[in-house]
């Protein structure tokens, strides 16, 4: 898997972001659309490869890093976001991206997700959401809808499936979005505005899973392919409106911005101690002039 | 000079500002040039419940709280009631008469040296807010203290908050008191004059801080956690002053990992926490060595298990240090042996963390971390050396392709920092070739996994060289040798010269570097011991069961305290005694004073 950085020759274009190695994935994976409209956002910034880094956590769709031409972390599971803020709070000069699974970022990293987002960070967070633990063969996730049959669920699920654009938006991110991975160019769109955006930005993409989702005449993209729409008439900068679009009930399911917030700082932007820049670029210790005063209040 | 050696303690219940008492009695003796040591035992209450401070002063270094107490100021009835017994025979006690209700305190074999509050100060207010001042200043006068300095630290600390009213009600409290001192008791023989220079002082918790300061730490962030609490608080005080980002999170998992990421982004990052957070840091602190990023963890433990005693002091979380984590990864392990120790082994394990890409982990405990003492300004090197290892920050001559975790010899690959040009790469917690490709899932390779394991595992013959071995303190040909870890070299010294001068001879040794141990060096330290005797704060011996499986090593005795409380030295001394007598090779001290 190596990751020859080849010089760009003039403006970046989405296979200068290409891995030297395949995906991994089953064929036919929505995680293969998420990709590509990635390394199609990357390409839109125009920045160097080594500019960008891709953060993820484990699961199926967090073995991203290692297929794309960035600086890449692929972390523990659910600490993606964890790390990615320590990254961008020491270097702000990076365009960190995070990435990973419904089990990842809704179950075992809820934490983080809820307080990422309060925090304002500015980082992209792209969720594959296939309502499964994929890699783990199929048992119900944070997102497994009520009565659906699974390993862990043989009789059917009856706990109640979270909302991650409801959350986003009460929890305090400032871009919150949901996508379809098969509507690739939509979604490398709200990538770019995302990555463009000063704070949080979150976006749920429904990345549907064949192995463990399609049974026998039911095809779980033609399912989802039935449900969609794109969000229409709707003010981004109404947070209420905004929620309740979030959490309507029913057949359809809004693709599209939801909400975004251009008014409030990022973490990085309020806080005065990276007003010299980066603190990874900042010089190390304390000067004598630094340490004397501090000796004389311990006087 | 003679020697000055003088223990005052000082019991009430918090919210009183006793909380802030030992800071204001390390001020007060500190200005006068000598030398302070203090324990706070105290309870996991905000309001309610009952705080116990002991000071130590000398005009010596002093690095416990002492055996004895010549003199207690007694806050609150409980504390009279309490500790009325705990004043050594020819000592004092100071008490408020007001807080006497039936029978005043009897003992005919120390003075009683009560002052009325409400007299002495007109009771200006029914919280009693001077009645430290007031107190303070009669235990001033009876040491011989210097009224000045007690005024002088008065003004500091109140004319900026609260102005010169405030100021100048407890000088005329503190002079209140000191003067009816005079004219009512009588001062102890040995006086606490001033001597040249004045001290500076410090909480452990404070020197660890600063320590991380001086080694450049860029980036901090904790979770609060008793009793480690202070090191967050003294970075974040400082952050603007020092331009470090320090960041209060939602837990300790997120903790370690925002510092696992802030250190792989390029700068030098830490943390704190007591062993509840650090169990939950554990995955990520494997992750750390697995994807060679540099980080420190500061474990200050306290009483285990579980959620413990939060405010009581134990060495109980050496095995959970040494097993953080699955899976065997580079990592050291390294416990300070006194406060001020705390400040300097901070640079100096950043530095090999830098070089040897791996988490390093400092067992503090409650002891060190909370306690207090004095030291000479000018000892303080406020620029150690600051060695990053190999980094990679720009772009350079290029020999190839880079690999993230080339191999080695020394098991040592450069590190880019991410934003480089030319040297992109993922790190990954997976296990992963030289240029950071997964090898498990499809890419499993057997032969590659020996590998970037053997690599890995290199560093700690680099590590193992660089970390002096413990040295033997004393005569070579002692009867009986001390060996103790960390915090307790203070105390075990004491009781090491006490035996001696009692005509048992004594030597000591005391482990700081902890892991990785090597084995031919601290045996060659081991042959020479007499009598050994392993003392620890724990219940089951972790580090003598850790010496044993490292070394071979067993000792002839163990002195074991599990109460909460820290040595004083007569426990070790009389351990000791005991262990010689060859009827036991257990003993466990016996905590006379209880809080």
């Amino acid at each position: 898997m190596a990751k020859k950085e080849r010089p760009i020759q003039g403006a970046p274009t989405a296979r200068d972001f290409k891995g030297d190695v395949n995906p991994d994935w089953c064929p036919g994976c929505g995680d293969f659309g998420v990709l590509n409209a990635l390394q199609n956002a990357y390409a839109k910034i125009g920045r160097g490869n080594h500019d960008h880094l891709t953060v993820s956590g484990i699961g199926c769709s967090s073995n991203l890093p290692g297929f794309i031409n960035t600086y890449g972390m692929h972390t523990l599971h659910g600490r993606s976001l964890a790390v990615a803020t320590g990254a961008k709070l020491a270097n702000h000069d990076l365009n960190v991206v995070v990435t990973g699974g419904d089990g990842d970022g809704y179950g075992i990293g809820g934490n983080h997700f809820i307080h990422t987002m309060r925090k304002n960070i500015d980082l992209l967070y792209i969720v594959m959401n296939n309502e499964t633990y994929g890699l783990t063969i199929g048992q119900a996730s944070p997102t497994t809808v009520i009565g659906e049959k699974t390993k862990s669920t043989p009789f059917g699920n009856i706990e109640t499936p979270l909302n991650p654009v409801a959350m986003a938006i009460v929890s305090g991110a400032t871009y919150v979005a949901r996508a379809f991975s098969s509507e690739g160019k939509h979604l490398a769109e709200l990538m770019y505005n995302g990555m463009q955006h000063k704070g949080f930005a979150f976006i749920d993409v429904i990345s549907p899973c064949i192995t463990w989702k399609d049974k026998g005449e039911f095809k779980i993209f033609d399912h989802w392919k039935e449900r969609v729409n794109f969000l229409e008439d709707h003010d981004t900068s109404d947070k209420a409106a905004a929620l309740e679009q979030a959490v309507k009930d029913g057949h359809e399911t809004q693709l599209g911005l939801f909400y975004h917030d251009t008014s409030r700082p990022s973490l990085d932007q309020m806080e005065p101690v990276l007003e010299n820049g980066p603190m990874a670029h900042q010089p190390l210790g304390v000067t004598p002039e630094q340490g004397s005063a501090i000796i004389q209040r311990m006087m | 000079m003679a020697k000055y050696d003088f223990v005052i303690a000082v019991g009430g219940a918090p919210g009183q500002g006793i909380d802030t008492v030992g800071k204001s009695m390390s001020q007060i003796f500190a200005r006068h040039g000598l030398h302070v040591y203090t324990y706070s035992a105290y309870q996991s209450l905000i309001r309610g419940g009952h705080t116990f401070l002991t000071v130590r002063i000398s005009s010596e270094p002093v690095a416990n709280h002492g055996d004895e107490i010549d003199l207690i100021i007694a806050l609150d009835r409980n504390s009279l009631e309490k500790h009325l017994p705990h004043v050594r025979p020819g000592g004092a006690l100071i008490y408020n008469s007001d807080d006497v209700r039936k029978q005043a305190p009897e003992r005919d074999d120390i003075q009683l040296c009560p002052i009325s509050y409400k007299e002495l100060t007109g009771d200006p207010d029914r919280k009693k807010r001077m009645l430290n001042i007031c107190t303070f200043s009669v235990a001033l006068n009876l040491v011989g203290g210097d009224l000045k300095v007690l005024e002088d630290i008065i003004t500091l600390t109140f004319l900026k908050r609260k102005g010169q009213e405030v100021v100048d009600a407890n000088i005329a409290a503190a002079r209140a008191g000191y003067n009816y001192a005079s004219e009512h008791f009588t001062p102890f023989d040995t006086k606490a004059e001033k001597r040249e220079p004045a001290l500076a002082f410090t909480e452990g918790n404070g020197a660890m801080a600063m320590g991380g300061a001086a080694a450049g730490v860029k980036f901090y962030c904790a979770y609060p956690m008793s009793p480690s609490t202070g090191v967050l608080h003294w970075m974040a005080a400082h952050a603007r002053d020092l331009n470090i980002m320090v960041r209060q999170c939602e837990d300790e998992i997120s903790v370690v990992n925002m510092v696992i990421g802030a250190a792989h982004a390029g700068c030098r990052a830490m943390c704190a926490t007591s062993g509840g957070g650090f169990a939950l840091m554990s995955e990520a602190i494997g992750s750390a060595g697995m994807m060679e990023i540099p980080i420190v963890v500061i474990n200050v433990q306290r009483g285990g298990p579980s959620t413990g005693l939060p405010t009581k002091t134990e060495q109980g979380d050496l095995w959970q240090l040494l097993g953080a984590s699955q899976g065997d990864f580079p990592k050291i392990i390294v416990a300070p042996t006194s406060i001020m120790d705390g400040f300097h082994t901070i640079p100096e394990l950043f530095n090999l963390v830098d070089k040897f890409q791996c988490p390093g982990m400092v067992l503090s405990d409650l002891t060190l971390s909370m306690g207090f003492t004095t030291f000479e300004p000018d000892s303080i090197n406020w620029q150690p050396e600051i060695d990053r290892g190999e980094l990679i920050t720009e772009l350079g001559e290029m020999d190839g392709e880079y690999l993230r975790y080339q191999i080695t010899g020394s098991g040592i690959s450069p590190r880019a920092l991410p934003g480089t040009p030319g040297h992109v790469h993922v790190v990954a917690t997976d296990d992963h070739d030289e240029d950071g490709g997964l090898i498990s899932d499809e890419f499993t390779n057997p032969h590659k996994r020996r590998d970037i394991m053997e690599k890995r595992q290199r560093k700690m013959d680099g590590i193992v060289e660089l970390l002096p071995p413990p040295t033997l303190e004393g005569s070579e040909d002692a009867e009986v040798t001390l060996i103790g870890w960390g915090s307790t070299h203070g105390v075990i010294s004491e009781a090491a010269q006490t035996l001696t001068e009692d005509g048992i001879t004594t030597n000591h040794i005391q482990f700081k570097w902890l892991y990785p141990m090597d084995e031919d060096t601290v045996n060659e330290v081991l042959a020479k011991v007499g009598h050994a005797i392993i003392v620890e704060c724990n219940y089951t011996g972790q580090f003598a069961r850790f010496l044993r499986g490292e070394t071979g090593f067993k000792a002839d005795g163990h002195i074991r305290k599990y109460d909460g409380e820290p040595f004083m030295p007569h426990h070790i001394v009389d351990g000791a005694r005991e262990l010689l007598i060859g009827k036991t090779e257990l003993y466990v001290p016996y905590q006379e004073i209880v809080v």
